[in-house]
């Protein structure tokens, strides 16, 4: 049974001369909701983007329940990504089909499930949404999918509380974790907290750390944000 | 809701909100728990988080898991032990507190029986 493990060995991403990543080697646990986090421009969209499959790394590889991470992956890897996703034209309803068309694991019953959850008008063009209700689309779109690995970068940044809050809850109501993994990039550490049971840390294209959130609750360490500023720290 | 604190694993914060919540009678024995992914929409916490919780108070034997039926709170004479449990424990801290500010046992009872009841304050 295949459930969106994520290996990376030896994996390094350059854009010129900068490494975006930097020789990464790393297992992230399947069945569990994880967050990868750390300051801007760390690589936390970079790595992202390679277990979507949508980059290659420069060496190393990439797998995902030991499949190279290719373009084709996109049918084991259901990708929100930080840009707006799709054509302005279509109306949400519109969407969702065109979504239904392209991913064969997309569930229709539970994309209108998800879209009357977020409150989203069938009729209107995603062009003319509210910047909340795109990113709620972008949510609801993603999380329709059966696919093994969920990846979320930066889900709620730049949203008003409200919006972070249905996205959050969404999130919760919707994502079946016996046969999926999802991994979040985020800056906004506290607000995801809840939400995570394995944390990993990125910073200068390097994981820094990772861990089980709740052994960093148990170590007293101020939460997350302790934690993580402890580490960027020293 | 009120937050979580972040020196505790939100785990064990759940499971003291629900013991509490069964204590008070909110809960009554018999009473089948929400589902988990209910509990955890309710809590705004990750499902693993809550099966965690569901898996601690039936080794607790608060619970009991009866199968393809869900989560059930246990009988009444368990819930009176619980009851005991979160009181002593209750007076744990307290007695603590007071022992590390230098109180001695007289002191701790009298202060604690003159708030009760009202009487001269030491």
């Amino acid at each position: 049974m295949t459930a969106g493990s994520v290996t990376f060995d030896h994996v390094t991403k350059a854009f010129g001369a900068t490494r975006a990543v930097h020789d990464v080697s790393i297992t992230f646990p399947s069945h569990k909701i994880i967050g990868l986090i750390g300051p801007n421009g760390g690589g936390k969209s970079t790595s992202l983007k390679l277990m979507a499959g949508l980059m290659h790394p420069s060496a190393g590889s990439v797998r995902v329940d030991g499949l190279e991470a290719r373009r084709g992956l996109c049918a084991t890897v259901a990708f929100a990504p930080d840009a707006g996703a799709g054509y302005s034209f279509f109306t949400v309803a519109e969407m969702i089909g065109y979504y239904h068309s392209v991913f064969a694991d997309f569930d229709p019953k539970r994309a209108e499930e998800l879209r009357s959850f977020m409150d989203l008008p069938a009729a209107v063009r995603t062009g003319a949404l509210s910047k909340g209700n795109q990113a709620r689309l972008k949510i609801a779109l993603t999380l329709a999918r059966a696919a093994p690995l969920i990846l979320m970068d930066e889900p709620l940044s730049g949203l008003d509380p409200l919006v972070r809050a249905s996205i959050v809850r969404g999130l919760i109501s919707f994502v079946d974790l016996d046969r999926q993994t999802v991994v979040i990039s985020t800056h906004e550490v506290g607000e995801v907290e809840p939400l995570l049971d394995v944390v990993a840390l990125m910073d200068r294209g390097r994981i820094l750390a990772m861990e089980e959130v709740q052994g960093i609750q148990e170590s007293g360490a101020g939460g997350l944000v302790g934690w993580m500023r402890r580490i960027l720290v020293r | 809701m009120e937050p979580f604190s972040q020196n505790e694993p939100i785990y064990r914060q759940i499971m003291d909100r629900l013991c509490r919540a069964v204590v008070r009678g909110n809960l009554v024995p018999g009473e089948r728990l929400p589902s988990v992914r209910e509990m955890a929409v309710e809590f705004g916490v990750n499902p693993n988080t809550i099966s965690r919780v569901y898996q601690e108070l039936e080794r607790l034997g608060v619970t009991e898991t009866r199968r393809g039926q869900g989560c059930f709170l246990t009988d009444a004479e368990r819930i009176a032990t619980l009851r005991r449990e979160l009181s002593r424990r209750a007076i744990d801290r307290l007695l603590t507190e007071m022992a590390a500010m230098g109180f001695s046992r007289e002191e701790i009872l009298r202060s604690v029986s003159d708030h009760l009841f009202g009487g001269d304050n030491p």
